[in-house]
C-alpha cells in the first residue's frame, strides 16, 4: 500500500491504465520523471515535509523520498529541543548534504515532544527510511485545523511531478 | 512563480539583481551581512568582496574544529576562527580570496529547484561562461576547478524561499597559511590524497587581473538579469532584532577543546559548552 500511488503514477505515465472513456490526443509513448515513493497515508508540503497524524494526538514530521532524493547524502542534522514551538510554514531546524544546509520546514504549529536522537550519529536514516527510521520531530500539534491545508498523496505526487518537469 | 527569461527573448523582462561591491572588507562583516540579506530582503543579490582582512579560518555550520583545524598554532597565533551559516568544508582566507555571493529568490531562475545540485549545476553554467577561456575550467565533484585543480570551493545555505551560493575563490593564497588546516577526513575523490600545495591552484596564474574576473561574472549575470549596483551605505540598517547564526569562535572556545579529552558528537556543542 505504500507504494501504490507511486505506481499509478508511473503507470499513468506509461499509459497503462485500463480507464474508459475517449482518449484526448496524447503522444504515443511518454514517461514519467517521477519515481519517488510517496505513502498514503500522510499529508504533505509544498516545501517537501510529510506529517502523520496519530490517534494519540502527536503528530510525526519528516521529510520526504523526493526530498531526500535530491538533496544527497544527508551529513549533518540540526534539531530543536522538546519544548520548542514550531509555527507551520515555518523552519525547525536544517539538514545538511553537498556542502547546503536545508531548512526543514514544519507542516503544522505545536510544541516539540520528541526528537529523533538517532539523527545525530546516523543522519543518513533520512536517506535511507525518509518516512520510519529518519523521522524528525514529534508534535503536539496546537491547531489540528493546520492539517486540512495540506496535500494528500496524490496532488503531492502532482506538485512533485509538475517540478520536476521544468 | 514568475517567468524569467534570458536577454535574447523578444520584450522579455530580467529579474532585477541588486549587486554590491566591496573590498577587504572582514569575512565575518560580509557573512553577517549575507545572513541579513537572506532571511531579512526578498531582493536577488550579487555580492563581491574582492580580499579580506585578517586571515581568517571559516568553518561550515557541522564542522568539527579538532578534526579541521590545528588548533594548536590557530591559538599560538591568534588566527579568528569563524563558523558560518552554510554548509561545506573550510578554508582560510585573506586578501588574495575573491568571495563572489549569489543570493536568490526560489523563482528568479525559472525552473530551478531549491536543491544543492540544481543549483551547483546553474551557478557551474554561469562561471563556466567566466572562466572558460582562460583554462579548462570544470565543475568537479561540487569544487571549482582547473582541471584538476580546485580553486574555488563554494557552499550553500537554502530557505523555503531562497536561497545563497558563495564562493571563496583563489586569487592568490599564502602558502604558509594551509599549515593551520588538517587535511579533511571527507574530500572529493579527485583530490586523491594530494596536500592543499598540489590540489590547489591560483587565478592570477590565469587570468590577467582581479577586474577581468569581476567585470566577467557581472556580464555573465546581465545575460539573465537586470543588475543594479547598489551602494553598501544603504545595504547597511539597524536592524537589531536580527541575530546572524555565523559566529566567531573564542579564544576560550578553542582552548576548551584542546583541553577536552575527546571531540562531542556535534560539531556545534564544541562551541557552545
Amino acid at each position: 500500500m505504500a507504494l501504490r500511488l507511486w505506481v499509478k503514477s508511473a503507470a499513468n505515465a506509461l499509459k497503462l491504465s485500463s480507464g474508459t472513456g475517449p482518449r484526448a490526443a496524447a503522444p504515443a509513448f511518454s514517461i514519467s520523471r517521477f519515481f519517488s515513493a510517496v505513502p498514503d497515508g500522510l499529508k504533505y508540503t509544498q516545501s517537501h515535509e510529510w506529517v502523520k497524524l496519530h490517534e494519540d494526538g502527536v503528530a510525526t514530521v519528516g521529510i520526504t523520498d523526493h526530498a531526500q532524493d535530491h538533496l544527497g547524502e544527508v551529513v549533518f542534522v540540526e534539531l530543536p529541543e522538546t519544548g520548542a514551538q514550531v509555527s507551520a510554514g515555518g523552519s525547525f531546524g536544517n539538514v545538511e548534504s553537498v556542502k547546503a544546509t536545508s531548512d526543514v520546514n514544519s507542516p503544522i504549529s505545536g510544541e516539540v515532544v520528541e526528537i529523533n536522537s538517532k539523527l545525530s550519529e546516523t543522519p543518513g536514516l533520512i536517506n535511507t527510511s525518509p518516512y520510519e527510521d529518519g523521522w524528525m520531530i514529534k508534535v503536539k500539534p496546537s491547531s489540528p485545523a493546520d492539517a486540512d491545508g495540506l496535500l494528500d498523496a496524490a496532488k503531492y505526487t502532482k506538485h512533485c511531478e509538475e517540478e520536476d518537469a521544468h | 512563480m514568475s517567468v524569467t527569461r534570458s536577454a535574447g527573448a523578444l520584450g522579455a523582462a530580467r529579474p532585477l539583481m541588486r549587486l554590491v561591491t566591496m573590498s577587504g572588507v572582514p569575512i565575518l562583516r560580509q557573512l553577517h551581512l549575507e545572513e541579513r540579506l537572506l532571511r531579512r530582503t526578498a531582493d536577488n543579490w550579487c555580492v563581491i568582496n574582492d580580499g579580506t582582512a585578517p586571515p581568517t579560518i571559516v568553518m561550515g555550520v557541522s564542522g568539527r574544529v579538532s578534526e579541521l583545524v590545528e588548533i594548536e598554532p590557530v591559538l599560538r597565533d591568534r588566527v579568528p576562527v569563524v563558523r558560518r551559516y552554510s554548509g561545506g568544508g573550510t578554508v582560510i582566507v585573506d586578501q588574495g580570496t575573491v568571495f563572489v555571493t549569489f543570493i536568490c529568490n526560489k523563482s528568479a531562475v525559472a525552473g530551478l529547484q531549491p536543491f544543492p545540485r540544481d543549483i551547483m549545476s546553474w551557478s557551474g553554467q554561469l562561471y563556466d561562461k567566466v572562466f572558460d577561456r582562460f583554462g579548462e575550467f570544470h565543475l568537479r565533484e561540487n569544487d571549482y576547478a582547473f582541471s584538476h585543480h580546485k580553486f574555488g570551493g563554494n557552499a550553500q545555505s537554502i530557505t523555503k524561499n531562497r536561497w545563497v551560493h558563495h564562493t571563496s575563490f583563489l586569487w592568490d593564497y599564502d602558502v604558509k597559511n594551509m599549515d593551520y588546516l588538517k587535511m579533511p577526513k571527507r574530500a572529493p575523490e579527485y583530490r586523491l590524497a594530494r596536500n592543499h600545495t598540489d590540489f590547489l591552484c591560483r587565478m592570477k596564474e590565469y587570468m590577467p587581473s582581479r577586474s577581468v574576473f569581476t567585470d566577467g561574472i557581472i556580464t555573465a549575470l546581465g545575460e539573465q538579469f537586470s543588475v543594479q549596483p547598489t551602494d553598501l551605505e544603504t545595504v547597511l540598517s539597524n536592524d537589531e532584532e536580527f541575530v546572524p547564526s555565523t559566529k566567531l569562535l573564542s579564544q576560550q572556545d578553542l582552548e576548551e577543546i584542546v583541553s577536552s579529552k575527546g571531540s562531542s558528537s556535534l560539531g556545534v556543542q564544541e562551541v557552545e559548552a
